[in-house]
């Protein structure tokens, strides 16, 4: 046996998969609660100890190694600063969201003093600047990157705007105690989403700063490089799974679910094309490995929102027929806000639980989808299509704590569907579901830097 | 090399002009961002900001250009674009009309160049010249 551990840092727990590179299985899991707020190894220790006690075949000096990710410490927040919402200002936010960051400020055209301080006073990781084509507008990033220099912001800032600007933003943050990166524009043409350099800068300050920054350094020193963050560290793994590997297939077009206590998470994997000749693709190019997290939607932290997202009347529309329980919606949804670590005890929070995953899926899902609009002109009625279609998506994965241990899973990720109330939304059309039962997708997405062939047998193994 | 937004309007998909247009300022040194047909003012206006560009032309031949332009020098005014050129081309307004008519109208609602149907693009290329230069 040659054991190899996969650790996650998670935000509420440490979780260790180990994998056997021999045999290509998954030897066993454990979790402790993640500890950053003293000595994050505590938790990993206690994680190790738990995996050798459950698994005594794993020998701790056979261990060929680690790869580790990490969300911990509220994850990587990020802010976007663009020129215009539609354009520069999504193409920055979509490549802060594929490198696995959550992004808390969202700003465009002129930075105003308010927003400096907003930006100042917020608990953000990392600033991503972008704004103009290259050739195009120079004169916005120049003018917020001075602000952010008479603002001395203390947290890198990557600038990712018109090429053209690249030299006298050199000179505006030179001699300033600012840590600055300068790469690739993030739309280099009009609608033209280039994010990669942006994001492979993120991963590097991650790697460097952000884990010293949320304590997490020393679990580095043990375990070599905490090499990115977990999210991405899951889109990874889909966009594995989707794409196959050599002479393994893989699924083709894909969509991964995380239902959190705070957030919802999906990622699709797929280039999401208009399906039709009539329908003309309109807004900024869609990445073809999409993450959107929806900050509203989520069973706990963000219980109290739902009910500004669904009326009362629908929220009972997402009991199951044959609940006869009377919900008391605003009551059960305040509780759940103010005792995050509440479990449901009797068939009723269950069923109310189940209802409120099933919004946080519906709602998540409307936003992250393409959408079409019908123009009526002389030669006949075309479609606008704005975002991915995926209507042709073919498997939706559920992830995350709450999916994985729900019974009825499935049940809850079905409402991914096409619905006969949201037609011109390009919703999954019946897609198969499988669940993460032993969520190793993660893990998979570590193991695939290393070993992509192994980690897609696995997942193709272990996705039920 | 200065940047031009150009395209068609509203609910029309006429596209064969659109390309002549972009090949025939492309060739001339011109940096052409081409936003394609059913394009709303919004999409000009936005492609405009970010592109740094010094005219918008906008294409219509199915003859509801007129309403479609409505306010567009206003809307350009709103977005920041003060010193920006507006050209419209095509068959611009319903049936018949006496194009000085149309042109007085079109200029009205702060067009700098408006263009009767079947005019050459190499019109509108020595226009450009004089108003932004190449």
């Amino acid at each position: 046996m040659k054991p190899y551990l996969l650790v996650d840092f998670g935000s509420t727990y440490t979780k260790i998969t180990a994998v056997d590179l021999e045999q290509d299985f998954i030897i066993g899991t454990s979790k402790a609660t993640t500890t950053v707020n003293t000595n994050v190894l505590d938790g990993y220790d206690k994680a190790f100890e738990r995996l050798l006690r459950n698994h005594p075949n794993i020998l701790e000096e056979d261990i060929s190694g680690f790869s580790a990710c990490s969300s911990a410490a509220g994850g990587l927040k990020m802010a976007a600063i663009g020129l215009v919402e539609e354009l520069t200002v999504e193409a920055a936010k979509r490549a802060c969201l594929g490198a696995g960051a959550i992004v808390n400020l969202v700003f465009s055209h002129h930075m105003t003093k308010r927003e400096i301080k907003t930006l100042k006073e917020s608990d953000i990781d990392i600033i991503l600047l972008a704004g103009g084509t290259d050739g195009g507008n120079s004169e916005c990033i120049l003018y917020n990157a001075k602000k952010l220099k008479e603002a001395k912001v203390s947290v890198p800032v990557i600038v990712a705007g018109n090429k053209d600007t690249n030299d006298e933003i050199d000179d505006i943050f030179e001699n300033t105690k600012i840590e600055y990166y300068i790469v690739d524009n993030v739309m280099p043409q009009l609608k033209k989403l280039d994010v990669k350099a942006a994001k492979e800068v993120i991963r590097k300050i991650f790697i460097d700063k952000i884990i010293e920054a949320k304590g997490i350094k020393k679990a580095a020193e043990k375990l070599g490089e905490i090499i990115m963050p977990t999210p991405e560290a899951v889109l990874l793994a889909a966009e594995l799974l989707s794409k196959g590997y050599e002479d393994i297939e893989g699924f083709g077009e894909l969509m991964v679910i995380d239902i959190g206590g705070a957030t919802t998470d999906i990622h699709t994997i797929g280039e999401g094309f208009p399906k039709r000749t009539e329908v003309i693709m309109k807004g900024l190019q869609e990445p073809f490995a999409k993450r959107t997290v929806e900050g509203d939607l989520g069973m706990r932290y963000s219980a109290n929102a739902l009910l500004s997202l669904v009326s009362d009347y629908e929220f009972r529309q997402y009991f199951d027929k044959d609940d006869k329980c009377n919900h008391n919606i605003a009551k059960s949804l305040k509780r759940r806000r103010e005792n995050v670590d509440f479990i449901p005890a009797t068939k009723d929070e269950e069923e109310f639980d189940k209802a409120i995953a099933k919004i946080c899926c519906d709602v998540s899902i409307s936003r992250h989808v393409g959408h079409v609009e019908v123009v009526h002109t002389p030669l006949g009625n075309m479609y606008y299509q704005t975002g991915k279609d995926l209507s042709d998506i073919k498997y939706v994965i559920g992830t995350g704590g709450v999916l994985i241990n729900n019974a009825d899973a499935k049940n809850i990720l079905r409402s991914v569907n096409k619905k006969s109330n949201k037609k011109l939304e390009l919703r999954p059309n019946n897609p198969a579901i499988l669940i993460d039962r032993s969520y190793i997708m993660a893990a998979m997405g570590l193991l695939s830097q290393k070993y992509p062939k192994k980690a897609l047998k696995l997942m193709k193994q272990y996705l039920l | 090399m200065k940047t031009i937004v150009i395209g068609v309007i509203g609910a029309d998909v006429h596209a064969v002009g659109n390309k002549i247009i972009d090949y025939v300022l492309t060739e001339n040194g011109y940096n052409v961002v081409n936003i394609g047909v059913l394009s709303s003012q919004e999409d000009f206006i936005n492609a405009a900001i970010e592109t740094d560009a010094k005219a918008i032309l906008i294409s219509s031949l199915y003859g509801h250009g007129e309403m479609d332009c409505r306010y567009m020098r206003e809307q350009c005014e709103e977005a920041g674009l003060d010193n920006i050129k507006l050209y419209v081309g095509g068959n611009i307004v319903v049936g018949k009309q006496d194009f000085k008519e149309v042109e007085k109208r079109f200029k009205k609602m702060g067009f700098d160049r408006v263009y009767p149907p079947g005019v050459k693009i190499e019109k509108a290329l020595d226009d450009l010249k004089e108003d932004i230069g190449s």
